[in-house]
């Protein structure tokens, strides 16, 4: 694998604000994670007790998960710009998500993020609303019919069991791929990790797409603007 | 090239399966704990118990581990305003007449376990062993985890279904469930059960246990407080 040597050979794939937002919302997922497990496996809850504290922890770390998103979204134009990127699908992402056999990402034709990290953000966005609302009915209970807290419980559970599911493919990948562990690290990865995994974002960053189509040159756009303002000052009668 | 807006279905779907899950969930989960109830019974690592909805015991402790106390050297103290405060042991439990109960174990938080055979000492008759001074109008209960209170009224404290339990699902009431003594209220939710249970001492008046001072109902009827409406037991 070659070393980048020079700066060019070293592209920028996150931006501070983007790492803080992942470094503090993976520490309280990971908060989220043991807690749940202390409240929620006996003789985990045997050996942990302090159940008022944990569940203190658990409920407060897991309303604080969209707080880093929100002001992160607020600073950063490259986290406004990714999470759009989540968003699209493009033709090629729903190939390689179709694939029947692995074969490198790049022949596809990827963006900056293929198809499993768009799933798993959107996938994580929604979790942690449905996981916010619910673990409310739980905690805040008084105003909610029994019908509704068994169904908030219900939801609650079994997401978690997704959520862990996940987290534990979201580890797995990024042990599996250290450019891209270490991009989340120092927010900077490797021409070739990009020209070999993600093509589309290498050349977007190295010939930037064509902008939105240019206004009109100056003259045909301000002619007939400045034409009627031109008789309109002409026009009124002086004295 | 034509790009589709997944991500955002992915996220409105999730808002949406979550809040149908909400308002459905209590039906499936009873569907469910009906074909567990058989997979838990017959499944001998215990894993499915941690299924949601299984109808499992879930170990709540409030304290940072669980305390431990050998039935040797067990010792229940039985005081306050009484005729003859004593120290009762484990054997000495023993030795009243036992009362047995085959009843659901319903926690505030929405789990129960069905059918659950507790043997134990009618708190009555452990009351009546030491004599309730007049005046005598409550308990309070306290657990040798040095945190946890509970209370009763006399009243509530003198149904048959109220018992000093020694022994749970045919055998001795494990560390977890609260051993070796514990209290089983019947028709109370799981908190008002002391596990641990250190001393009863008779007052005279009620005074909130450690989850009543946090919020929950201190005459806690299943199926009549805490807003709930389960069946009572």
């Amino acid at each position: 694998m070659a070393v980048a040597t020079s700066p060019s050979d070293v592209l920028i794939r996150f931006d501070r604000v983007e790492r803080y937002v992942h470094w503090i919302n993976a520490t309280l997922f990971g908060a989220c994670i043991a807690t749940g497990a202390a409240l929620y496996v006996g003789p985990l809850s045997a050996i942990v007790g302090r159940r008022e504290l944990v569940r203190t922890i658990h409920v407060y770390s897991g309303l604080a998960l969209p707080i880093p998103i929100l002001i992160g979204l607020f600073l950063s134009a490259g986290f406004r710009a990714d999470v759009r990127r989540f968003n699209r699908f493009s033709d090629a992402d729903r190939k390689w998500l179709r694939r029947k056999v692995r074969r490198s990402s790049g022949s596809y034709g990827l963006g900056k993020f293929n198809p499993g990290q768009k799933l798993n953000a959107s996938f994580v966005a929604g979790a942690i609303i449905v996981m916010a609302m619910t673990g409310s009915i739980m905690h805040w209970f008084e105003p909610f019919s029994d019908s509704w807290r068994t169904g908030a419980t219900f939801v609650h559970d079994w997401l978690a069991f997704a959520i862990v599911i996940v987290v534990i493919g979201h580890l797995r990948f990024a042990f599996g791929d250290p450019d891209a562990l270490s991009a989340m690290r120092r927010g900077t990865i490797s021409r070739k990790w990009a020209q070999d995994k993600a093509p589309v974002w290498h050349d977007e960053l190295v010939e930037p797409p064509p902008p939105p189509p240019p206004p009109p040159p100056l003259l045909v756009k301000r002619l007939p603007d400045r034409q009627p303002s031109d008789h309109k000052r002409t026009e009124p009668p002086e004295r | 090239m034509t790009e589709r807006a997944v991500g955002r279905r992915v996220f409105l779907g999730m808002l949406g399966l979550g809040a149908a899950g909400v308002l459905t969930g209590a039906r499936i989960q009873n569907a469910m704990s009906k074909v567990l109830g058989q997979l838990t019974a017959h499944d001998p690592t215990g894993l499915s118990t941690y299924i949601p909805a299984a109808g499992r015991f879930r170990i709540y402790s409030v304290t940072n581990s669980l305390p431990h106390r050998s039935d040797a050297e067990y010792q229940l103290t039985v005081g306050g305003m009484v005729e003859r405060p004593m120290q009762l042991s484990f054997a000495d439990l023993k030795a009243l007449p036992a009362t047995h109960l085959v009843k659901d174990f319903q926690c505030v938080t929405g789990w129960r376990v069905a059918g659950v055979k507790w043997t134990g000492v009618l708190l009555s008759d452990v009351l009546d062993h030491v004599g309730v001074k007049p005046g005598g109008k409550a308990l309070l209960f306290k657990s040798f985890d040095g945190q946890y209170t509970e209370s009763l009224t006399m009243t509530q404290a003198r149904r048959p279904d109220v018992i000093v339990a020694y022994a749970m699902d045919g055998d001795t009431v494990s560390q977890m469930h609260g051993g070796p003594v514990r209290m089983y209220i019947a028709p109370m939710y799981g908190y008002k059960s002391t596990k641990w249970l250190a001393s009863i001492e008779v007052v005279n008046d009620v005074i909130p246990g450690y989850w009543e001072v946090r919020g929950y109902d201190v005459d806690a009827w299943i199926g009549h407080s805490n807003g709930r409406s389960d069946q009572p037991v």
